[in-house]
């Protein structure tokens, strides 16, 4: 089942995921990309329905785009969490959507920044977060093993070392996981953990 | 002849102008004239009050200068009753701002979305557009300090010194001959002070005739200061524009 966590370290904040697109009990994709590239320096981790997931990730990502337009100024990563949490709170009395999110942004006046949104619109800042059934174990492994000041090795160390307890005691394990990073060079892909391999498909 | 063109605000003359537009420009050009400077360290507005009548009690402590947000301050030559209304669109704009990203708002993006509602009542049909002109002194941390002139087309520029009002033009050439970069916060007062002395009716300025507003960071929080009549008194003399009391008698 769905696994999304995310931790800052000493310059940057990783945002990982499973890949499993799933259905019932039937497994339709292992090779699911759930982190949205917001801009060339935010993350936005999600899990929940998958319609509700592309349909508001991409709704967040282009209301980015269109004030960078506008404005000619990049949205701070502090006021993309907020604007993203007041859309969760008008969808929330009307047609919300379920997704939960973790936003991981750079700037370059506060640092690495990441936040913690659910679908009930509630934000915290935060150094670690998690979503999802792998959330039990990644937050346990986190509390254990993290430090503010991690270098990327070692946070990806940590980032492997919950991966691997959640394959190892989670019942319905994803088999895959996709990692991503941001720093002060940008957003960008890091790499996948992958146990099972699916024949790639032309995009949709 | 004029009059087909005149009489709506949506209207292209053969000229190719806005007839209506131009007069709200023209009805600016009576009103009581406001200097905004820009230093390397705050933004300065200085306004001329028009005392209408010894008798009339003023509420308010300005009445050209108003607060929009923490960060931005504006100073108004025009209709007032037209500037009430777009005043109060601004603070709404701006809190509206940051209530969707918990931000302060960007100076220039508060000044562009009130010149969006200007702008709409010279072409949408049957109003008349707002007889206002707005100087935004404000500071955001993108940018710094900013200072923006706006007018009822809906048009509105940055700039380092400007003036508003009566007598604009006159203003304008003495602030573009003797501003200069680098000017501090207090020479841009003195300045302020020294233009409107000469491009004002009266023959003496007093601290009922003026209002000063200051936008500036003290401990790295944007601060909106209004000059009390004692401190401005104090500056008109200091400038030299007026004589001490003691002297005028």
């Amino acid at each position: 089942m769905e696994s999304v966590f995310g931790l800052v370290g000493k310059d940057f904040a990783i945002v990982v995921a499973d890949s499993s697109a799933v259905h019932s009990i039937l497994v339709h994709k292992t090779n699911e990309d759930k982190i949205m590239v917001l801009d060339s320096h935010k993350l936005m981790g999600a899990s929940g329905e998958t319609g509700d997931r592309a349909q508001f990730t991409e709704y967040v990502q282009k209301n980015v785009a269109l004030y960078q337009f506008r404005n000619g100024i990049p949205l701070t990563t502090a006021a993309t969490a907020n604007f993203t949490r007041g859309e969760l709170a008008t969808a929330l009395r009307k047609n919300p959507y379920m997704v939960n999110i973790i936003l991981a942004g750079y700037d370059k006046d506060v640092g690495p920044s990441l936040y913690f949104i659910d679908y009930i619109a509630s934000l915290h800042k935060v150094d670690k977060a998690a979503f999802g059934y792998g959330s039990y174990f990644a937050l346990s492994m986190m509390d254990r093993h993290y430090r503010r000041d991690m270098s990327v090795e070692e946070a990806i160390e940590l980032v492997d070392k919950c991966i691997r307890e959640i394959r190892s005691r989670l019942v319905v394990a994803p088999p895959n996981f996709l990692i991503k990073i941001v720093d002060k060079d940008g957003a960008r892909e890091y790499g996948w953990r992958e146990s099972i391999k699916d024949a790639p498909v032309a995009a949709a | 002849m004029s009059r087909r063109y005149d009489s709506r605000t949506t209207i292209f003359s053969p000229e190719g102008r806005l007839y209506q537009v131009e007069y709200a420009m023209e009805a600016i050009g009576n009103a009581g004239s406001a200097i905004g400077i820009l230093s390397k360290d705050g933004v300065i507005l200085v306004g001329e009050k028009k005392v209408t009548s010894k008798l009339l009690q003023t509420s308010a402590s300005t009445e050209k200068m108003y607060k929009i947000d923490d960060h931005v301050a504006c100073a108004v030559a025009g209709i007032m009753s037209d500037a009430n209304i777009l005043i109060n669109t601004a603070r709404v704009q701006a809190q509206r701002y940051t209530f969707a990203y918990q931000e302060p708002m960007p100076v220039e993006q508060l000044v562009q979305s009130l010149c969006d509602t200007k702008q709409g009542y010279t072409q949408f049909g049957g109003l008349r557009p707002f007889g206002v002109s707005f100087l935004f002194a404000g500071w955001d941390k993108n940018y710094g300090f900013q200072l923006y002139m706006s007018d009822p087309s809906g048009n509105y520029s940055g700039w380092k010194a400007a003036a508003i009002g009566a007598n604009n033009q006159a203003a304008q050439s003495m602030l573009k001959q003797d501003y200069k970069d680098e000017i501090t916060r207090e020479e841009a007062i003195q300045l302020a002070i020294k233009v409107l002395s000469k491009t004002m009716d009266s023959t003496s300025l007093t601290s009922e005739k003026l209002e000063l507003a200051e936008v500036f960071l003290s401990n790295g929080n944007v601060k909106y200061q209004v000059c009390s009549p004692e401190t401005l008194t104090q500056l008109l003399l200091k400038s030299g524009v007026t004589q001490p009391a003691a002297d005028a008698s």
